[in-house]
Formats: structure tokens, C-alpha cells, sequence
């Protein structure tokens, strides 16, 4: 039952605390089969090439997705909830690159009956190039309930 | 003639305007299994461990959420056991259209989230190509469609829309 982060406790200006991993056919072969996602680009460099990378295979847009979901499940804690989440794809998640998911507290108000902080979120690669800029809303447990 | 000039410069299709706003068939998903969950969890965390919320039921029932609940992410459309004739994954395309545009791209995802997704729910998914948007820009002539997609579960409850973004140029 432990609380991450009390909506109190947050300002705007917070920074989400910094969530990384190396991604490659390791990350990405587990993505494929647990989401039955088994795309040549993403499995094959042959294919990658093929489709105008020239590293070969990239990553899947939805795992980047996906870790955007973990970074904010990480910090909000088990009893937050996360209610909004959208980005869009911009660049190509290349083999080997080291993601960091960063996230900038905009707004933090009460709505609908919700303690509701609004983030700006990114994924940036090991470059520091935004690969997936996005929202999010998540909802945080008050000190007072 | 002047509308005739128009509307043979447009990329939106008859087909789009008679689809636009009209809801597809329902699917429903298997039954989800603890283990789907577990290794969904494993796979996007990897190479860590992903939090126990996932996974473990004894911790689960102290949360708030009183059990196992699936990341957000979970598709429990996944290994279907009938494949779609034409191959790909699930619940892409509403608004597709053959010929006009030459490119194509992704333009994101928007995904509201209303309760979790939780063992033995099955799901039911339907989509419909909510609008569009055709106007200038640094691409030139380029039509933004907009599709939704929203999941209940078997008690109706919202689990989550997704209003996905195809750009055409």
C-alpha cells in the first residue's frame, strides 16, 4: 500500500524521475511474441534496410509506448492511476540505443473529483534526440484521504 | 466545377465519408490469463523486474486495486486464433483507403484509460473513423485521419479509447 508521490507533494516544473533501457533483439524479440507483433523491420536487418534504415531492424513504436507506461507507473507508485497517455512517433529507435523517458510536470489540478497532474513526456535516445514526444495525466492519492 | 476541382484534389475517399463515425463489429478477446499478464510485464520491463502488481497476487490485494491489475499497454488481442486474411496485427485501419495519398506515416496515439484490465476479463473492441482534417502543410496537400478505438469489458466499463492519427500526403 505504499504511496510514491502524495498530489500535494507535486509542483509544476517536477521532473519524472529518469527511466532508461538498452533496447535491442533482445527487448524488441520479447515485445513481438508477447504481443504476437512479428514484423520483418523489426526482427531482420535485411528488411530494416530495405525500408530506407540503414542500421538494419529498428524498434517498435509501442514498446517506446510502453515505457512511457512504466516510467510513469514508477514514479506515481501502485496506488496512482494513469489516465491519459499520448505521444507521437518521430524517430527511429535504432539497435543498441539506451532510451531515457523524461517527463515535466505542466499542471496540477483537481477535476472531475481527481487529483490531476499533467505531464509533458519524451523518450530521448543516448543522443539526447527527442524520439517521442507526448502527454500524460496521471491521478495521485491525496495526504487528506 | 468548381466543387468537381475540389473534390478530385481531395485525398478523402467516398468510402471514408460513408464510413466516417460508423462503428465496426465488436470482437471480443479471449479470457485473460494471469500468465498473459506476468509476461506481458516481464517483456516491457525487461531486463528488470517488473513491479509486483503484475505478478503477484498476495502483494496485489493490498493495493487499492485488490488484485492483479495489466499495464496499460496489455493487448489482449494478441495470438488470436483465427488470422485475419490479409495478415497484421489487429484493429489498425479503419479509415485505409487504396490509391490517392503517396505517403503514409503514423502520426501518433492519444489513449484515455479508464479501470484496468484484470485476470478472466474478456474484452470487446470496436473502431470507427471518427473524422479528418485536409489542409496545407510543410508536406504539402495532407489529410490527418483521425480513427478511434474503444475497449469495454465484459461489465461495459470503459477500458480505454485510443484515437490514432494516419497522415497522408
Amino acid at each position: 500500500m505504499a504511496v510514491n508521490v502524495h498530489f500535494e507533494d507535486v509542483s509544476v516544473g517536477d521532473q519524472l524521475p529518469a527511466w532508461s533501457r538498452r533496447t535491442d533483439l533482445m527487448s524488441w524479440n520479447r515485445f513481438a511474441a508477447v504481443n504476437d507483433e512479428f514484423v520483418p523491420i523489426h526482427m531482420d536487418d535485411e528488411a530494416g534496410r530495405a525500408a530506407m534504415n540503414e542500421a538494419g531492424a529498428f524498434g517498435m513504436g509501442n514498446l517506446r509506448y510502453a515505457y512511457i507506461l512504466n516510467a510513469l507507473r514508477d514514479w506515481i507508485g501502485d496506488e496512482g492511476e494513469i489516465r491519459e497517455v499520448g505521444c507521437q512517433f518521430r524517430a527511429i529507435n535504432q539497435k543498441g540505443d539506451v532510451l531515457t523517458v523524461t517527463g515535466t510536470v505542466t499542471e496540477c489540478r483537481l477535476q472531475d473529483g481527481e487529483n490531476r497532474v499533467h505531464l509533458d513526456v519524451n523518450v530521448l535516445n543516448q543522443d539526447g534526440a527527442a524520439t517521442c514526444p507526448g502527454h500524460a495525466i496521471v491521478v495521485l492519492p491525496s495526504r487528506a484521504s | 466545377m468548381a466543387e468537381a476541382t475540389e473534390a478530385a484534389a481531395s485525398m478523402v475517399t467516398p468510402d471514408m465519408v460513408e464510413r466516417k463515425g460508423v462503428w465496426s463489429e465488436v470482437r471480443t478477446s479471449p479470457p485473460v490469463a494471469v500468465s498473459d499478464i506476468r509476461k506481458w510485464a516481464i517483456a516491457v520491463y525487461w531486463p528488470e523486474q517488473p513491479p509486483r502488481l503484475f505478478w503477484d497476487e498476495a502483494y496485489a490485494v493490498t493495493t487499492r486495486w485488490g488484485g492483479i491489475i495489466a499495464p496499460q499497454d496489455f493487448n489482449p488481442f494478441a495470438w488470436p486464433v483465427e488470422r485475419p486474411t490479409m495478415g497484421g496485427p489487429p484493429a489498425r485501419g479503419a479509415g485505409a483507403s487504396q490509391g490517392g495519398p503517396r505517403h503514409v506515416m503514423n502520426g501518433g496515439q492519444s489513449d484515455t484509460y479508464g479501470v484496468p484490465i484484470r485476470p478472466g476479463d474478456v474484452i470487446a473492441s470496436r473502431s470507427r473513423l471518427r473524422d479528418w482534417e485536409e489542409r496545407p502543410t510543410r508536406l504539402g496537400e495532407t489529410l490527418f485521419v483521425f480513427n478511434e478505438n474503444e475497449w469495454t469489458n465484459q461489465a461495459g466499463d470503459l477500458v480505454k479509447l485510443r484515437v490514432s492519427t494516419t497522415i497522408r500526403y
